[in-house]
């Protein structure tokens, strides 16, 4: 992009836009470029762990590395690693964008950075000594967490500064998640560290307190960041503003409301109150409301524009997550009736449900704000179509596969299980085959992401072969093709 | 500047009535609940105390949970019951002792509420802690082989060994000696039980 090519009436607000961008640029490629490496980390820890349920033998022996471990530590640098540095750039810069200002505090948010990722190596290797806590996704030792907390505050202080120093008139339906990310995040994290890890509240209203948390730090931090993203990259690629400005109020308040409440369907026919378990899944239910509102909302802005989806990554990664989340959410909104509880609660079924909706809604968006944000941010394009290509399909397919062997053998195993005919090891063995095909799963993912980290590595660093025009997926556009003629043309000269 | 003031207000309302509604009142529900004395003056649920506590400490750094559960589900919801893991439902009191709790989601292996009086035995524990595949053929569970001291032939047995059943032995060690985290896992999984009949569980 240059300067000749924008209208002039135009200029004032590109030069806002570059102002913004650049001062973004460190904080940003930081949180992104960390959280590929984590997502890396996690997709390993994952393999192992799944080559460890259908191969026990492999890697055995080793107590750093036993399943109980290592299965911790791939949820753990998922959520906090990949999602938490993930959606913390896209928020800062979402938020930097809308508002028109620069970022603001970028020493502090750099720190916080490496703080964070600091933190992370902590808590990481806490599990793999034998410190977990054993509160699932609070799971990090307690002397890591103020490593994680802190640097967060700084981009709570952050993203409110932007937004009270906002240069714009208007507030974009983008910023209300973002506002509510930020506002209800710590409130999170420290009320379920006190009521779980520092004993405020024990025995099963710990339970309570555990899931409320572990749903919630799905639904009200990785939700909103990824609709937030689909709400600013939708309209944004295809030039068409939002289809219905008092659907999207609707969506978010209802979203806000009700998907708190969800969390208890994590425990149904536990020992707990009756009326606990029935909230949740009143909860559950309602969230019918938001996910269809945001559905239409996003869904209705695409139509006639699907056509788009063969050149932009960034749309194609933006419309499989935006889709996926009307789909995994009917998923899971299902999932919470105790008809359905009865039979896939304590399944496989439970985790191919959670892959769904973090592989096949959150990280595409996640990936589409970097394949929009990072060629932005870097004045560079994306070096190759073809890597690009490489990481939707391995994505698509790798978590279709995922997910499908999954679902399908923990309705199997739940069914099963309801049946005390059959012996339990039998079940065991009946799901052996699907737990490999989960590992190949496990590794087409691993695979596209690899390709993306050599894309996002190229696009950071400094190199002469730039382009431009956007690198859009039907081109045959490689940096290595062009590298190779300039050798063959200094050959040819020679 | 009062319209964000709402925004901000609103967003924190919704999560601080979930807590209040999800945590605060379950736990104020709970505040009565205490231990039962039985006819021989000891306490349902007792503390873990003594090589129990060091046990259950092992089962939470070993990730025990994300293969087990330790909650039985009412009769007729499920099989829990009739699959022999509980002769009850379980009832919030069963956990008053349990800091941090360990219901857990997850059965890929069969749940442990009252693996105490299902398998009451320290030889069958130690074996099938150290190799699963010896009790349990076809398991996908891990080797705790790190919780046991193998001896090996020709070497003294000491009175506490276990001996691995022949045709089931790996490389050349024929006993098996609990060290004392593996003694005290074998302790907490053997106390793991919801037998008493509590009177809530009939409600």
């Amino acid at each position: 992009m240059t300067t000749e090519t924008t209208p002039p009436v135009a200029e004032p607000e590109f030069k806002v836009r570059v102002e913004v961008d650049g001062s973004s640029r460190p904080v940003v490629v930081l949180f992104w470029g960390s959280s590929l490496l984590w997502l890396i980390i996690a997709t390993l820890a994952g393999l192992i762990s799944s080559i460890k349920l259908h191969s026990p033998e492999f890697l055995g022996g080793i107590e750093w590395l036993t399943f109980g471990r290592i299965r911790a530590v791939h949820w753990d640098t998922a959520i906090y690693g990949f999602g938490g540095l993930a959606a913390s750039g896209t928020l800062l810069w979402l938020q930097a964008r809308l508002c028109q200002v620069r970022m603001p505090y970028q020493t502090l948010l750099l720190v916080g950075g490496v703080v964070f990722n600091i933190g992370l190596v902590l808590g990481t290797v806490g599990i793999l000594m034998g410190y977990s806590t054993g509160v699932e996704t609070l799971e990090f030792p307690l002397w890591a967490m103020p490593l994680l907390v802190v640097p967060y505050v700084f981009i709570v202080i952050a993203n409110f500064t932007m937004y009270f120093t906002k240069t714009t008139k208007h507030t974009y339906v983008s910023q209300w998640y973002l506002m509510a990310v930020t506002v209800w995040f710590p409130i999170l994290v420290l009320s379920a560290e006190a009521c779980t890890n520092l004993g405020a509240v024990d025995g099963v209203a710990q339970a309570i307190a555990n899931w409320w948390y572990g749903h919630n730090v799905v639904g009200l931090f990785a939700t909103p960041t990824a609709i937030a993203a689909a709400y600013y990259l939708i309209p944004k690629v295809i030039g068409k503003p939002i289809h219905s400005y008092h659907l999207s109020l609707l969506g978010f308040w209802s979203n806000a409301i009700f998907y708190n409440w969800a969390g208890t369907h994590h425990l149904t026919g536990g020992p707990l109150p009756a009326w606990t378990i029935t909230l949740g899944v009143v909860g559950s239910m309602m969230m019918f409301i938001p996910v269809i509102t945001i559905g239409i909302n996003h869904h209705m802005t695409m139509l006639g524009s699907f056509h788009l989806l063969r050149t932009s990554p960034t749309l194609r990664f933006a419309v499989m997550g935006s889709m996926i989340y009307t789909l995994s959410s009917f998923q899971g909104s299902l999932e919470a009736l105790r008809s359905h509880q009865e039979v896939t609660h304590f399944t496989h079924y439970t985790i191919g449900h959670v892959h769904f909706g973090m592989y096949g809604f959150f990280a595409p968006l996640m990936f589409a704000m970097m394949y929009y944000g990072m060629p932005r941010l870097m004045d560079q394009e994306w070096s190759s179509a073809r890597l690009i290509r490489i990481h939707f399909w391995c994505t698509l397919v790798g978590m279709s596969i995922y997910v499908i062997a999954m679902c399908y053998a923990g309705i199997r195993q739940g069914l099963m299980m309801n049946d005390p005919s059959i012996p339990f090891l039998n079940i065991v063995r009946f799901t052996v085959p699907y737990l490999a095909m989960r590992t190949v799963g496990g590794l087409i993912l691993l695979t596209g992401t690899i390709a993306f980290l050599i894309n996002f590595i190229r696009i950071i660093t400094p190199h002469k072969y730039t382009w431009a025009t956007p690198t859009l997926l039907d081109t045959d556009r490689d940096w290595k093709k062009l590298l190779a003629q300039e050798n063959a043309e200094k050959r040819g000269v020679q | 500047m009062s319209r964000t003031f709402l925004l901000a207000f609103g967003i924190f309302l919704t999560i601080a009535s979930s807590i209040t509604g999800l945590v605060i009142i379950p736990n104020w529900q709970f505040q009565e609940l205490k231990p039962v004395v039985k006819l021989d003056g000891t306490r349902y649920p007792e503390v873990y105390f003594g090589d129990q506590a060091r046990g259950r400490a092992i089962y939470i750094n070993q990730g025990c949970i994300y293969c087990h559960t330790q909650q039985v589900r009412m009769k007729g919801y499920g099989a829990d019951i009739r699959r022999g893991w509980g002769t009850r439902r379980s009832v919030p009191r069963d956990y008053l002792v349990d800091q941090p709790h360990q219901l857990g989601t997850m059965r890929t292996g069969p749940d442990l509420a009252s693996i105490g009086a299902r398998q009451p035995s320290v030889e069958w524990h130690a074996l099938h802690l150290y190799n699963p595949q010896i009790t349990s053929p076809g398991s996908v569970m891990p080797r705790f082989e790190y919780l046991f001291r193998e001896v090996r032939g020709g070497e003294m047995v000491s009175s506490d060994a276990i001996k691995i059943p022949l045709g089931r032995q790996i490389g050349d060690a024929t006993h098996i000696v609990p060290t004392d985290r593996g003694r005290a896992l074998i302790a907490y999984l053997k106390r793991l039980n919801q037998s008493y009949p509590l009177p809530e569980a009939n409600q």
